[in-house]
C-alpha cells in the first residue's frame, strides 16, 4: 500500500469482524536497525549538505581562493587524494566481499574480509592525515584562507563519521567471536556495508568539491542562488 | 512499514536491582520520568532567570545583583533553556518516551539501551550548560540566537568560557536527541501492535512522529553552525567572522559572513518552533476529544495538516531575518510561505473548536488547560501574521511586540499543553489523581497572570520599546506610563512564577496521599489507559499484547451503552443499547 492510500484511509469506518485487513496482513520484516540507519543517513546527508551549502555561500566572498585550477595550487593534480580514494574504495569493496561471504555462510573468510576493510579504513585515515601535513607544509594552514579551512573541516567531519563506523563495526566483530548464527552477522554486516558505501559516496562528493577550480565552485554557487 | 509481530522482541531486559530499575533503567516509562524531572528542574532555573529579568525591567536599578552583563546572561540562558532543554526535552524525551510504546501497543522502545544513553547524554548536556554559571565570566550573554560576531568577541558577557560551554552543550544535546529521535521514529514505524495502522494512531503520536523526523533533519543545522562558530572562536578560522576591529585591535578574521550563521541558525530555529508545537497540537487534540466526549473533528485533515506544517516549516526560516539585509524578493518569498503555513495551522484551530461544538464538555483541569491553549495560540498566531509580513515586521522588529508574540505562541501555549498533559496522564504515571481544587487555582492564576504579562507587551512593542535592553535611559519617545506598565507586568510575572509552586505542592501531596486513580479515570479510548496494571509494569501489557480494532476517537457512538469504546474492544464486545443506531453509525 502506498503512503498516499494509507493517508486517505477512513479509520472511523469499522471493518467487518474478522475481515480487518490490518489484522490479516502478514507481519512486515521486523528490522528496526535498518529503519534507524535510513533515518541516520538522512541526518548525515543534511549535515554534509549544509556544510557544502555554507561553503558555496562563503566562496562568493572575495577572500575565498579555491585550492585547484592553477598549476601552483596544492590540489591542481591531487595525486595523493586519488591514492586515498583508492584505499577507501578497497575498504568498501572488502566490506562488500565480507557480506557476500557471510551470506554464503563462510564466516571465517567473511571475518578476514571485514578485518581487511577496517585495515584499509585506518590506512585511509593515516593517508588523510598525511595530506593535512603536506597541505600545511605547502603553506595552506587551517586559517590561511576559507577554502583550506573548509578542506580541513569537511575531511575531519568525514573522518569522524568513518571512526563512528569503525566503532559500530566493533560490535559486529563481537558477533563473529561469539560465533552467532550467520543470519545475525549478515543482518549487522549488511547495515555496516551500506554505511561504508555511503561514506565512500560522500567522500567522492567532497573530493570533487574540494579540488574544484574557482570557476566550477562559482558555477555551483550560482546554481544554488549565491 | 506496516505493523509487525512486535513487542515480543522488546522484552529482553528485565530490571533486577534498584539501580537497573530506577537509575540505569532501560524501561521507557522510567526514562520518560527521568527526562521529565530533569527538564522541569532546568525549566525552573529558566523561570527564576525570567523573574530576575523582570525585576530589572519593572524596577530599574533597584537590585544591585543585576547589572547589564548579568541581565544579558539571564536573557540568553532563559531563552535557550526554555526552547531546547525544557520544551523539546519534555515534549519528546518525556511525553514521547512515555506515550509512544503505550499508545501504539508496544512493550518498549525498539532500542532500549540507546534510549537510556539518550537520557544520560541529555543530562550531561544540561550539566555542561549549567556549569557555565560557574566559570570565569559566567554564561554567554549573546542572546539565545548566539549571533556572531558579537557572540565570541570581548565585550559580550561570557565570550571566553560561556559561549564555548553553550556550543558544546548544544552539540551534546543534539547527539542525545538523535539517539532518542531514531528510537521514537523506528518504534512508531516498526513496533505498532496488530491492527494499529498509521491512520488509527492517536494524534499525539502523529505529532510526536512528524516532530521527531523534523528534529532529525533540523538539528544538524544547529550542529553545523555550532561546529563552525567554535572553530572561529578557538582556532581562528573565518567562517562567520568578518574583518573586524574589536576593542581598538584589528583581529585576524577576514571576509566571513555573519548572515550565513543566521541562515543556518534559523534553518534549525524555525522548524524547532514546530518541533515543539506539533507534539503539543497532537496532545491537545486527544485531550479535547476525550474531555468533550466527542470524536476529533476532521481526523484525516488533522493528520495531513501535521504533515504539511512539518514540510512547510523548512521553507519559512528567513522570516526571522527581514531586518538582516536580504534580497527583497527573498522577503516576498518567505512572507508568502509564512502566510501559507498559517492555512493548515488555522485549519487545526477550527477543528479543535468544532470538536468542542455541541460536545459533552467536562471542565476538568486538563480540559481547562487545553481550552486555555486555544486562546493563547489564537492570540499568538494572529500576532504572527503581523510579523510574517515584511512591511509590518520592519517597525515591530526587536520590540516587545515580538517578545509578546513568541511568548504567546511558543512559550505560554506549549506550557499550557504540557500542564494539560501532566494533569491528564499523572493518574496513569503514578496511579494517583492530582488534586482538582489546587489544579483549578493553578490554571486560573496561570492563565490570567500570563495574559497580564504578555498581552501588554504587544502594546509596549507598538510604542517602540526595544527588547533585550537593560535600561531605557534617554528614550524620549517612550512615555513614562510604559514604565508603569512594565512594573505591572513584573508583578504579574512574579505572581505567575510563584503560583507554579502550587503545582509542585499538588504533585507532592498527591503522590503521598492523593486519591487512588482508577485504571481509566477520564473514560479515554487510547491504549495506554487499557493496561492490565495501573501504573503499567515493565513490559506494559502482561502476557498478551493488545489488538486494535478501531481508531482512537470512538466517543459517544450512537447506540453504544458507554460514551467511549476503547481501541482494543472488538464490535462483538461492545455493549449496545440500540443495535440499529449502532449499525447506522457505521460500526
Amino acid at each position: 500500500m502506498s503512503i498516499f492510500s494509507k493517508l486517505t484511509e477512513k479509520p472511523w469506518l469499522a471493518q467487518p469482524e474478522g475481515m480487518d485487513p490490518s489484522l490479516l496482513q502478514p507481519a512486515a520484516t521486523y528490522w528496526p536497525a535498518r529503519t534507524a540507519l535510513r533515518f541516520f543517513l538522512a541526518t548525515v546527508t543534511v549535515i554534509f549538505l549544509l556544510f557544502i551549502m555554507t561553503m558555496l555561500g562563503r566562496s562568493q566572498m572575495g577572500d575565498f581562493h579555491a585550492l585547484a585550477g592553477e598549476p601552483w595550487l596544492p590540489f591542481d593534480r591531487p595525486v595523493q587524494l586519488w591514492w586515498n580514494t583508492g584505499i577507501l574504495l578497497l575498504s568498501s569493496l572488502a566490506m562488500q566481499v565480507g557480506l557476500w561471504l557471510a551470506r554464503k555462510d563462510q564466516l571465517q573468510a567473511s571475518l578476514l574480509a571485514v578485518m581487511l576493510a577496517v585495515l584499509f579504513v585506518l590506512g585511509f585515515m593515516l593517508a588523510q592525515w598525511y595530506v593535512w601535513q603536506q597541505l600545511a607544509l605547502a603553506g595552506f594552514g587551517l586559517t590561511t584562507n576559507p577554502a583550506s579551512s573548509y578542506f580541513y573541516l569537511l575531511t575531519a567531519v568525514h573522518l569522524a563519521h568513518l571512526f563512528g563506523g569503525v566503532v559500530a563495526l566493533g560490535g559486529l566483530l563481537q558477533r563473529y567471536w561469539r560465533r552467532q548464527s550467520s543470519d545475525k552477522v549478515v543482518a549487522s554486516l549488511a547495515l555496516c556495508t551500506t554505511y561504508w558505501h555511503y561514506l565512500f559516496g560522500i567522500w567522492l562528493v567532497l573530493f570533487a568539491l574540494l579540488t574544484s577550480s574557482a570557476g566550477t565552485i562559482d558555477s555551483l554557487a550560482a546554481l544554488c542562488g549565491f | 512499514m506496516t505493523q509487525t509481530a512486535i513487542a515480543e522482541h522488546a522484552d529482553e531486559h528485565h530490571p533486577t536491582s534498584f539501580v537497573s530499575k530506577y537509575i540505569w533503567s532501560q524501561d521507557h516509562k522510567v526514562i520518560a520520568i527521568q527526562y521529565s524531572i530533569t527538564a522541569i528542574f532546568v525549566g525552573l532555573v529558566a523561570l527564576v532567570l525570567s523573574g530576575l529579568m523582570r525585576l530589572q525591567l519593572g524596577f530599574p536599578d533597584q537590585f544591585s545583583f543585576i547589572n547589564p552583563e548579568s541581565y544579558l546572561q539571564f536573557v540568553t540562558m532563559h531563552g535557550m533553556i526554555m526552547v531546547v532543554y525544557l520544551l523539546t526535552a519534555l515534549l519528546l524525551g518525556g511525553f514521547g518516551n512515555y506515550l509512544i510504546p503505550l499508545m501504539i501497543g508496544a512493550r518498549d522502545m525498539v532500542f532500549p539501551l540507546l534510549n537510556m544513553l539518550s537520557y544520560w547524554t541529555y543530562l550531561l548536556s544540561v550539566i555542561v550548560l549549567l556549569a557555565s554559571f560557574f566559570v570565569p565570566g559566567g554564561p554567554t550573554g549573546a542572546g539565545w540566537t548566539l549571533y556572531p560576531p558579537q557572540a565570541i568577541l570581548p565585550g559580550t558577557p561570557g565570550a571566553d568560557w560561556g559561549i564555548l560551554l553553550m556550543l558544546i552543550s548544544l552539540g551534546i544535546f543534539i547527539v542525545a536527541f538523535t539517539m532518542g529521535g531514531l528510537n521514537y521514529v523506528c518504534t512508531i514505524l516498526q513496533a505498532r501492535t496488530k491492527g494499529m495502522t498509521l491512520m488509527r494512531m492517536p494524534l499525539t503520536i502523529w505529532g510526536i512522529f512528524v516532530a521527531t523526523i523534523m528534529g532529525l533533519l533540523a538539528f544538524p543545522a544547529l550542529l553545523v553552525s555550532a561546529i563552525m562558530m567554535m572553530m572561529d572562536k578557538v582556532v581562528g578560522t573565518s567562517f562567520f567572522m568578518p574583518a573586524i576591529i574589536s576593542m581598538g585591535e584589528t583581529l585576524d578574521h577576514t571576509g566571513g559572513s555573519p548572515i550565513l550563521f543566521q541562515h543556518l541558525f534559523w534553518f534549525f530555529g524555525h522548524p524547532e518552533v514546530y518541533i515543539v508545537a506539533l507534539p503539543a497540537f497532537g496532545i491537545v487534540s486527544d485531550i479535547l476529544a476525550t474531555h468533550a466526549r466527542k470524536n476529533i473533528f476532521g481526523y484525516r485533515m488533522m493528520v495531513w495538516a501535521i504533515v504539511v506544517i512539518g514540510l512547510l516549516s523548512f521553507v519559512v526560516w528567513a522570516h526571522h531575518m527581514y531586518v538582516s539585509g536580504m534580497n527583497p524578493y527573498f522577503g516576498f518569498f518567505f512572507a508568502t510561505t509564512t502566510l501559507i503555513i498559517a492555512v493548515p495551522t488555522a485549519l487545526k484551530v477550527y477543528n479543535w473548536i468544532l470538536t468542542l461544538w455541541k460536545g459533552n464538555i467536562h471542565l476538568t483541569v486538563p480540559m481547562l488547560f487545553a481550552i486555555g491553549f486555544i486562546f493563547t495560540f489564537i492570540h499568538g498566531g494572529l500576532s504572527g501574521l503581523f510579523l510574517g509580513n515584511v512591511v509590518i515586521d520592519l517597525p515591530l522588529s526587536d520590540t516587545y511586540f515580538v517578545v509578546g508574540h513568541f511568548h504567546m505562541v511558543m512559550g505560554l501555549s506549549p506550557i499550557l499543553v504540557l500542564y494539560a498533559a501532566l494533569y491528564h496522564w499523572f493518574p496513569k504515571v503514578t496511579g494517583r489523581m492530582l488534586h482538582t481544587g489546587l489544579g483549578k487555582i493553578h490554571f486560573w492564576t496561570t492563565l490570567v497572570g500570563a495574559y497580564s504579562v504578555f498581552l501588554p507587551m504587544h502594546y509596549l512593542g507598538i510604542l517602540g520599546v526595544p527588547r533585550r535592553y537593560f535600561g531605557m535611559a534617554g528614550t524620549d519617545y517612550i512615555p513614562e506610563s510604559a514604565q508603569l506598565l512594565n512594573a505591572n507586568i513584573t508583578v504579574a510575572a512574579i505572581i505567575v512564577a510563584v503560583v507554579q509552586l502550587v503545582f509542585i505542592v499538588n504533585v507532592i501531596i498527591s503522590l503521598r496521599s492523593g486519591e487512588k486513580a482508577p485504571a481509566n479515570p477520564w473514560g479515554a479510548t487510547t491504549l495506554e489507559w487499557q493496561t492490565p496494571d495501573n501504573p503499567p509494569k515493565h513490559g506494559n501489557w502482561g502476557p498478551e499484547a493488545p489488538v486494535v480494532y478501531r481508531w482512537a476517537y470512538d466517543f459517544s457512538v450512537p447506540g453504544a451503552k458507554d460514551d467511549f469504546i476503547p481501541q482494543n474492544v472488538p464490535n462483538s464486545a461492545v455493549e449496545v443499547t440500540d443495535a440499529a443506531a449502532f449499525a447506522e453509525a457505521g460500526k
